[in-house]
């Protein structure tokens, strides 16, 4: 999104309920999704190959960095975000899942039910990044083929089923946040307090993981651990994750937010012009100063929309989650 | 008709009456404090389907209690680094006495009873030392202060006793912090937790430490049961990648036992557990995730059973059959056979803790 578009975006009246959030960002979201997932693995049906298949296969991790930060209900049921997204994976449980599956040419991915029953470390956007993008796996076989098929009709398995049980169900059960009998949204605002903390946890996500986790320390930076660095994708996540939060939180409101959608403009800005696709830059001085004047801006952000969205909204962060002991 | 030496027998029996018990106080069944929407801290007396049974203001936000053995009497505390606690009369929700922690001293936010109930332990920091400390206070004496003991360890943050007995188990969590620094850990790189059983002339009978490569992994919350198992509730201050156990069972003289839930699910539990908690039935065992707004359930030998979803649910009891939890959103809830059911909803954000009486 350019910056003229998220101007006109935050300028617009937005309205100021879960039902907006549902209509124009989650179910939508979903959708394409599903979509998007579904034409990744029409793909790989007809060409396996890397060079047919990252086009499609970015496409479809675009459209989920439009709804991964909506960590609950459908999203969650049978793990499904923690498969669609292994991440991070500091031990290299994803290709050693991976190798080892070729390395026997195990044939319990020839049903979808055997690729379900594999580690979640082996399923998803991150293993088919390590079968398209990594030399370690760049010798095509008939059997990594066939893994590929496997893990993208699985990876379109589990966006249908999200999308299936929004659609069949779950955004009503939002919608009837309160009402008699629904005991998962025991009072009207539960559901908004649930996106509310969707929203705070996507920011801290992407200040603490996809930002912190390449950041490192001082001394020892970490450029390895950057989110998808393989598929170059780094900094992309980084915005599209930025936008899709800016996003919930304008379906979520029609207060005033000032001071949130200054953060935002400077957040989004930080973010599309950092020029550093993979966040490689956080090993060097100059660099990992650029990155770290995006993570206080995503942590700005996360404050700015806690305080002023929150208000606005008659809701605030977990106050368990926020603040243990 | 009453007759003259009939009214003489009652009046003698009413003067050897023995003192008030739990089932006087109106059966409530829970203490939980909770944040109001003014802004109030209060803590609140429950009873077992959730209604509310007293209310007492607190000055500060609060944290966990200790409930007397036998008499409707409990401690709350303040909330780390908090310097007072208060004495409930829960028959009626009055303040009995207030406690003020020595000189150099705050509380960690919870304590235990002796077995016969007139002593009372806190768990202390020494923060100019940095040593946990075991403070005893005694009930017949008005509740005065008469001595201490070390905890064994860096930071003791809950305490408890081991029913039927008088040993106590500590949980000295390892982190190291100064009233001064609010609760920045100071000693991240040093820290080691372990979990140490008092015994009544307050020597270490045993002291348990987790592997190594766990020394980050704080022993902050117990649970008991009746034949000596205690259940202990982790927050992982390491490497936040990791993902390290965060429930421990263990029995003095065993190696402990380290229980997960699969990865998927573990994982969202973001490295902290808030509360841990044996069932009504003492066949099992869950943990509190308000990160994760969910409750993981074991059995007692730390096979995974399930797990329900709540938002930002922290506090967590025995309930019949199964278990009662509370969240920040107000919600009291029952939870048995695997399934949550709303118990009550309240104005409020209950915090931390939900503290069984009986």
């Amino acid at each position: 999104m350019k910056l003229a578009v998220l101007l006109a975006l935050l300028a617009a009246p937005v309205a100021a309920d879960t039902g907006q959030a549902i209509a124009d960002h989650i179910l939508p979201g979903y959708a394409r999704f599903a979509a998007e997932t579904a034409a990744l693995h029409a793909v790989a049906g007809a060409d396996c190959t890397p060079a047919a298949l990252q086009a499609p296969y970015n496409s479809a991790f675009d459209a989920w960095m439009g709804v991964s930060h909506l960590r609950l209900g459908p999203a969650e049921q049978d793990s499904r975000t923690a498969t669609i997204a292994f991440w991070p994976d500091e031990r290299g449980a994803t290709p050693r899942a991976l190798a080892d599956l070729i390395a026997l040419s195990d044939p319990v991915i020839d049903t979808a039910e055997g690729v379900q029953s594999l580690s979640i470390a082996g399923r998803g956007l991150f293993a088919l990044e390590f079968l398209l993008y990594d030399p370690a796996f760049a010798d095509q076989t008939p059997y990594s083929c066939a893994l590929i098929r496997a893990l993208t009709a699985d990876l379109a398995h589990m966006a249908a089923g999200i999308n299936a049980d929004w659609q069949g169900g779950y955004a009503d059960l939002m919608l009837t946040a309160g009402a008699a009998g629904n005991i998962t949204y025991l009072a009207g605002t539960e559901a908004t307090q649930a996106l509310f903390t969707a929203l705070a946890t996507g920011l801290e996500f992407t200040k603490d993981q996809r930002l912190g986790r390449p950041l490192g320390t001082f001394d020892r930076p970490r450029p390895n651990w950057a989110e998808a660095w393989r598929s170059g994708r780094s900094q992309r996540n980084v915005l599209l994750s930025l936008q899709a939060l800016v996003a919930l939180a304008d379906a979520l409101s029609d207060g005033e937010t000032p001071l949130t959608d200054a953060a935002a403009v400077r957040a989004i800005g930080l973010a599309e012009t950092l020029d550093d696709p993979i966040l490689a830059g956080v090993a060097d001085p100059q660099g990992r100063l650029r990155v770290e004047i995006l993570q206080q801006a995503v942590q700005a952000l996360r404050d700015a929309m806690v305080a002023e969205l929150g208000a606005a909204l008659g809701v605030s962060a977990g106050f368990n989650a926020a603040d243990g002991d | 008709m009453t007759t003259r030496r009939g009214l003489l027998a009652t009046l003698l029996a009413a003067s050897a009456m023995p003192a008030l018990t739990w089932a006087d106080a109106g059966s409530p069944a829970f203490l939980a404090a909770a944040a109001e929407p003014d802004g109030a801290y209060a803590l609140f007396g429950l009873s077992a389907d959730g209604q509310d049974r007293f209310r007492i203001p607190l000055p500060t936000r609060g944290h966990a209690a200790a409930a007397h053995p036998t008499a409707p009497e409990a401690v709350a505390f303040a909330r780390r680094p908090g310097t007072f606690a208060l004495v409930i009369d829960c028959a009626n929700g009055r303040v009995l006495h207030r406690l003020d922690s020595p000189a150099g001293r705050h509380f960690y936010g919870h304590g235990a009873f002796s077995g016969d109930g007139d002593l009372l332990f806190t768990t202390e920091n020494d923060y100019g030392t940095g040593q946990g400390v075991i403070g005893i206070w005694q009930r017949s004496a008005a509740y005065r202060r008469i001595g201490e003991r070390p905890s064994g360890g860096i930071g003791p943050h809950e305490v408890l006793r081991l029913p039927g007995s008088d040993m106590l188990v500590v949980a000295n969590g390892g982190t190291l912090t100064h009233p001064d620094s609010d609760r920045t850990i100071l000693n991240l790189a040093t820290m080691q937790p372990n979990l140490a059983y008092l015994d009544p002339d307050g020597q270490i009978a045993e002291m348990l430490h987790l592997a190594p490569a766990l020394h980050q992994n704080s022993i902050r919350h117990l649970a008991a049961g009746p034949g000596g198992q205690v259940a202990f509730a982790l927050q992982w201050e390491g490497e936040a990648a990791q993902f390290p156990p965060l429930l421990g069972l263990h029995q003095r003289g065993q190696p402990p036992v380290l229980a997960m839930a699969p990865a998927a699910v573990h994982r969202r539990m973001d490295n902290y557990a808030g509360s841990v908690s044996l069932s009504g039935d003492g066949r099992k065992v869950a943990i509190t995730s308000p990160r994760g707004g969910l409750v993981c359930i074991f059995g007692m030998d730390g096979t995974y059973a399930g797990m329900v979803e709540r938002q930002d649910v922290c506090g967590i009891g025995p309930g019949p059959g199964g278990f009662v939890t509370t969240d920040g959103l107000g919600g009291i809830l029952a939870l048995r056979d695997g399934q949550l059911a709303p118990l009550a909803l309240r104005p409020r954000a209950w915090d931390n803790h939900l503290v069984a009486l009986t």
